[in-house]
């Protein structure tokens, strides 16, 4: 313990000296471990408690004597333990108010002594000893930082001789360093919970304020300014000696109905300043008020306008027009394919819409509103479960209310000896350390794209016509409720023969309050029970909000728990509705947070892979893994847990069943491997563990699902060259190319295209395809797909072919019709499909013949038509096609009489250095025409040029300077002109 | 009892009882030994009465409903001589701990059958459900319900529509759905205390 007492606990006087221990939530929490530790170690290690320390422990205790009952001489002032060491000595002495106590023994009978003063006594035990390992083993075994040797000389010792003390120590110091790692690893957990401000976060807020601030009745502000427009370079706008206060920057906030604000917004949060002074620059800095998390927290507080307003924002954008979804959808597309830590093909046509609402609403809203959202949907859907709304006659409402609650109380503690008091209170816990957890959200949804988060969506009230499915499932309802194991399982089968896959039956079992019966009974050691439940939850998971009312409802920890059960089948079905329910992020990380990450890839621990024709054993076997890779699948697409299946030595363990030829298994397993290629560590694995060749193997199964994921997975992985060559030594790129040709399915389609987009990108992958394969042709006619990612895919992947094959010139004009398909696709409204276009165009302008060609397509007012955006990828690509495109006939004098000048200029602005890069080529090019010179220049080019001048990219530079010296010329000439 | 006529019952028992190999055999005869000359009994008893039977069971695997355990006793009881010979607890054992799903089916269906005849009557379930709802104050009946349970059980598993359970009913109606095996009480030990119990009887098999 003494590294997490030197490190993590939280001194008042720094350095070494006698300071003391704060009483901060984390030295509370500390104290405790470590009091639990002792108290439990004269009855866990009965031997090692008996051992004498080297050196008492000392200090200044604040019990009395008369505490000291059996077991203990009392003599006035005196009290000696009645236990001697082997000198005579008493193992626990105390004069005056020195205590000295000297083995475990002690230690826990002091404590259990102590009572209430526990926390004190041993707050003054480790304040008096710093390193409590030294006094009792001994200064050998001090806490060092850094290299610490001290096992490896004990190890050696306790070898060389067999002194049964050595040994005795040696467990005294593994058990004492196991608490040290404990304490180390909960003090972290305290630490990282801290959620501090930062420049980017706050600037982040003041600009979604902004868009709804104004004079306008709606707003919700008048207006929010900073008082400085300076930015230092780490963000903050505080002047750098209140910088060393944690500040950050200060507001100035009119709201409509109060006078104006002063806020500073430091690292700890926001509050009120004391306002500008009067006649002067400066600011008092004061703290006036309380701290708040963050600007919308204050801001409810202070102003009841901003309060009210807020809520009628959150209700305009589910009205947004349709152009703004289509945008919105593009961005979507955009940041899965630039992330590449999504799958392509999530997004149905179905649920699109769906997914533009609600991402559309948390784009713009607070993460608070978030909260605040599915805090109303949780009460609603727990009210309304418990609340049978459907009952006409009131007597029986009430009968059956009652019923429910006494009898899942009884049955529970039928079923469990050590009872649980209340079916209610069960459930609270569970719900309560979800609202605690729920604000670390902010901290992981950085890492995670959000289109993959589901949200719970409203259902309308159903008509008041109940379906007949209704009264059956009410009656199994209170035989579920109110009978013991055997009727409750005769119930649960019946149950299974309603069509569960059905809506009506599913919110019918959730209205009904069994959902909370099904997972109470998850509960019990009743195995059968255990299973009919869990039949019944995997089927009914596949509804929205039942997987939220189940994660609500605390189902994920039980079934995580269950997962250790030594019946197959019941770990099966817990997988398996694990797999089902995890599918939005809390839920993901409720399982990673209760250890259910290292248990399912457990699961994939079988012993038999790789036969074709299975033992029945074997066959149990594949079945688990299939559960587990299945609950995996879903986790996967936490980044969190990506790196949690990694350290639970998932990698190896998929590795190997990616060897085995049974579809139901490959699919989640190949699933799961192509999820987390978004991190480098997996492509890594994935391709120094020889993965690639299955992945290979696997893109000719007959199964579509799992040739998408395959080729999804080579997509991701072939970023690295090396998994490239793989590819192409395992034979890959012919079953790619075959499924170019063949395949029906859009989302296979947009996933191959992807793989062979990447594998393109080398060479020899190139001649490969060109030479052979005739996949440049395949890839050209995918360009007339009329799904939008496999246009972007195909795009994308002629880049690379173009670029790395010999005649590049010559192949492209080979293709009839081709130049003309390209260049209409500009008139595309999703953005993906623009840049990637605008990619290909860049590499096809590169000849000239073939420049030629597209101008007479129009391809110059089409580029000019998307200048005005907004997106930086496509800003990046036009800006590079446009500056290719200048370099033939007057296509330089179009651009400009097309306006695509001026926009450009505003590209400058961004804050994304490629856009600058190619922005500043494409300028350098189009001010080669005189009238772009005066353009650019009443658009304030030169500024804005002059400072990437200063740029350490060269060709940046090089196009920057070329630019203004372009403009210079064309000064001269015309002063010239003037005044010559 | 002597060596010897240890080694020839373990010999007829090792084919009769066939989930169990010769060493697991011997473990379950010494077992009955124990038990049957347990504190108090008599040294020439040549098995287990109902009370040793029940008391045993009991404790080894939690089992508690009287009747069922009664019904047991009868099951295993092969010559209804209201004693279980040495023979009758190998044998009952091998179908109870590790026997296949067929065995268990038609275990579990004389369990059921009370009165033996062949059939589970609507009666039958009553009796052994009688206690398997919580009362209700509110009901004018308090049997009404274990009626209506009884009605949709047999709606479910009377394939015949005879009002009663013949055994192709109860086995079409376990192949279908196998948590019905034990519909009407547990009559079978659960994973975990037969695990506990193979484990704790078997322990010495391989010093054997």
């Amino acid at each position: 313990m003494g590294a997490a007492l030197a490190r993590a606990a939280q001194w008042t006087a720094a350095g070494s000296g006698p300071g003391t221990l704060e009483i901060t939530p984390l030295n509370e929490s500390l104290l405790n471990q470590i009091i639990k530790f002792a108290e439990g170690f004269s009855t866990r290690h009965p031997q090692e408690a008996a051992f004498v320390f080297r050196e008492p422990l000392e200090w200044k205790t604040q019990l009395n004597c008369s505490v000291f009952g059996e077991g203990y001489d009392v003599n006035g002032a005196t009290v000696q333990s009645e236990a001697k060491g082997k000198d005579g000595q008493p193992l626990l002495l105390l004069t005056a108010s020195t205590l000295r106590v000297q083995s475990f023994d002690q230690l826990c009978c002091l404590l259990q002594i102590a009572m209430e003063k526990k926390l004190k006594e041993a707050q003054a035990c480790l304040e008096a000893n710093r390193d409590p390992i030294v006094k009792i083993l001994g200064p050998e075994y001090g806490t060092v930082e850094g290299e610490d040797m001290s096992m490896l000389h004990l190890l050696d010792k306790v070898k060389k001789d067999d002194d049964p003390e050595t040994e005795v120590k040696m467990k005294i110091f593994l058990l004492l360093r196991q608490l040290d790692l404990q304490l180390l690893n909960s003090s972290l957990k305290h630490i990282s919970q801290d959620v501090r401000l930062n420049p980017a976060a706050i600037d982040n807020e003041v600009n979604l304020l902004k868009n709804f601030s104004g004079k306008g009745e709606g707003t919700v502000l008048e207006s929010l300014e900073y008082t400085s427009d300076y930015m230092f370079s780490n963000g903050c706008r505080a002047p750098p000696w209140r910088q060393v206060h944690g500040e950050i920057c200060y507001l100035v906030i009119k709201p409509h109905d109060t006078d104006p604000l002063y806020i500073t917004c430091s690292t700890a949060g926001v509050f009120l300043n004391g306002g500008q002074l009067k006649g002067k620059d400066d600011i008092d800095y004061e703290r006036k008020s309380d701290v708040y998390k963050d600007i919308v927290t204050f801001l409810r507080e202070r102003s009841p306008r901003f309060l009210e307003n807020m809520a009628k924002q959150e209700y305009r954008f589910f009205k947004e027009p349709t152009h703004e979804n289509n945008y919105q959808r593009m961005e979507i597309v955009e940041s899965k394919v630039s992330g590449q830590s999504q799958d392509l093909y999530n997004i149905t046509e179905k649920n699109v819409c769906e997914k533009m609402k609600s991402s559309a609403a948390r784009r713009r809203s607070m993460d608070k509103k978030k909260l605040e959202m599915s805090m109303k949907w949780r009460s609603m859907g727990l009210a309304a479960s418990h609340r049978p709304k459907y009952f006409s006659d009131k007597a029986t409402k009430k009968d059956i209310e009652e019923e429910g609650r006494s009898s899942t109380v009884s049955l529970k503690t039928k079923k469990k000896a050590s009872g649980i008091s209340s079916g209610s209170v069960k459930i609270q816990p569970a719900s309560r350390c979800k609202t605690s957890g729920r604000f670390e959200d902010t901290s992981e949804s950085s890492s995670e794209p959000e289109e993959d988060e589901e949200q719970p969506v409203h259902h309308q009230e159903r008509s008041t016509d109940l379906p007949s499915e209704y009264w059956g499932i009410q009656k199994l309802a209170k035989y579920l409720k109110g009978g013991n194991p055997t009727a409750t399982v005769i119930a649960l089968c019946l149950m299974r023969d309603f069509n569960l896959a059905q809506e009506t039956c599913q919110l019918a079992i959730k209205d009904l309050g069994c959902l909370e019966v099904l997972i109470n009974l998850l509960d019990t050691e009743e195995i059968k029970c255990q299973i009919g439940s869990l039949k019944i939850l995997k089927e009914i998971s596949q509804n929205i909000l039942i997987r939220h009312a189940i994660a609500d409802l605390g189902g994920l920890q039980i079934m995580v728990k269950i997962l250790d059960s030594p019946d197959k089948d019941l770990k099966c079905l817990a997988a398996e509705t694990i797999a089902n329910v995890a599918r939005f992020k809390l839920a993901r990380r409720t399982v990673r947070q209760h250890g259910g990450i290292k248990r399912l890839v457990g699961l994939l621990e079988g012993i038999s892979v790789g036969s074709t024709s299975p033992t029945p054993y074997q066959a149990n076997d594949t079945e688990i893994a299939r559960c587990g890779a299945l609950a995996l699948w879903s986790c996967s697409k936490s980044t969190k847990n990506k790196e949690a299946i990694r350290k639970a030595g998932g990698i190896p363990l998929l590795a190997r069943w990616l060897k085995c030829s049974h579809a139901s298994i490959l699919t989640p397993v190949v699933g799961t491997l192509q999820e987390c290629a978004s991190e480098p560590s997996y492509r890594l694995a994935i391709r120094t563990e020889g993965m690639i060749e299955n992945l290979v193997k696997n893109l000719s199964s007959e199964h579509e699902e799992l040739q998408m994921h395959c080729a999804s997975a080579i997509f991701k992985c072939a970023e690295d060259k090396e998994t490239r060559d793989l590819v192409r030594q395992h034979g890959g790129l012919q079953p790619l190319s075959v499924l170019l040709g063949n395949s029906e399915n859009k989302q296979l389609l947009a996933a191959v295209t992807g793989a062979i987009w990447k594998c393109a990108i080398s060479g020899e992958n190139v001649s490969k395809i060109i030479d052979r394969l005739d996949g440049v042709r395949l890839l050209w006619s995918l360009l007339k797909n009329p799904n939008p990612d496999v246009q972007a895919s195909a795009a994308w992947a002629i880049c690379p072919c173009i670029e790395n094959a010999k005649d590049a010139g010559e192949m492209v004009r080979s293709f009839v019709g081709g130049l003309e398909l390209i260049v209409n696709l500009l008139k595309s409204n999703n953005k993906e499909v623009l840049a990637s276009v605008c990619a290909a165009i860049t590499n096809i302008a590169k000849d000239e013949e073939n420049l030629a060609v597209i101008t007479d397509h129009g391809v110059v007012p089409l580029l000019s038509k998307l200048a005005n955006t907004n997106n930086d990828k496509l800003r990046r690509h036009l800006a590079e096609a446009i500056s290719h495109c200048c370099k033939w006939g007057s296509n330089r004098v179009t651009f400009g009489e097309t306006k695509a000048v001026a926009p450009l200029v505003r590209y400058l602005k961004s804050n994304d250095p490629s856009v600058h890069r190619a922005t500043a080529q494409a300028l350098y090019e189009l001010s080669e025409d005189p009238n772009n010179c005066i353009t650019m220049h009443e658009n304030g080019v030169v500024k804005l040029l002059l400072a990437m001048v200063g740029s350490t990219d060269e060709t940046l530079q090089e196009a920057a300077a070329g630019c203004i010296a372009n403009i210079r010329r064309l000064a001269l000439a015309t002063e010239k002109a003037k005044y010559g | 009892m002597s060596r010897k006529r240890l080694q020839q019952l373990v010999e007829a028992l090792g084919r009769s009882a066939r989930h169990f190999n010769k060493g697991e055999v011997e473990c379950l005869v010494r077992l009955f030994d124990a038990l049957v000359a347990g504190p108090g009994a008599r040294p020439a008893a040549v098995g287990f009465d109902r009370s040793t039977f029940r008391d045993t069971l009991h404790g080894a695997f939690g089992m508690t409903d009287d009747m069922i355990l009664d019904r047991v006793f009868r099951t295993f009881d092969r010559d209804n001589d209201s004693c279980i010979s040495v023979v009758e607890w190998v044998e009952g054992l091998s179908v109870f701990l590790r026997g296949t799903l067929e065995e268990r089916i038609k275990y579990c269906f004389e369990v059921y059958d009370l009165n033996g005849d062949g059939y589970i009557s609507r009666e039958e379930m009553f009796q052994m459900l009688k206690n398997s709802l919580l009362k209700q104050p509110s009901e004018e009946d308090p049997d009404e319900g274990i009626k209506d349970l009884i009605d949709i059980v047999l709606k479910k598993m009377d394939y015949d529509h005879d009002g009663k359970l013949s055994f192709m009913d109860f086995e079409k109606a376990v192949r279908d759905e196998y948590l019905l095996l034990e519909a009407f009480g547990p009559c079978l030990p659960d994973i975990k205390s037969s695990m506990a119990f193979e484990q704790k009887t078997f322990r010495d098999v391989r010093k054997l």
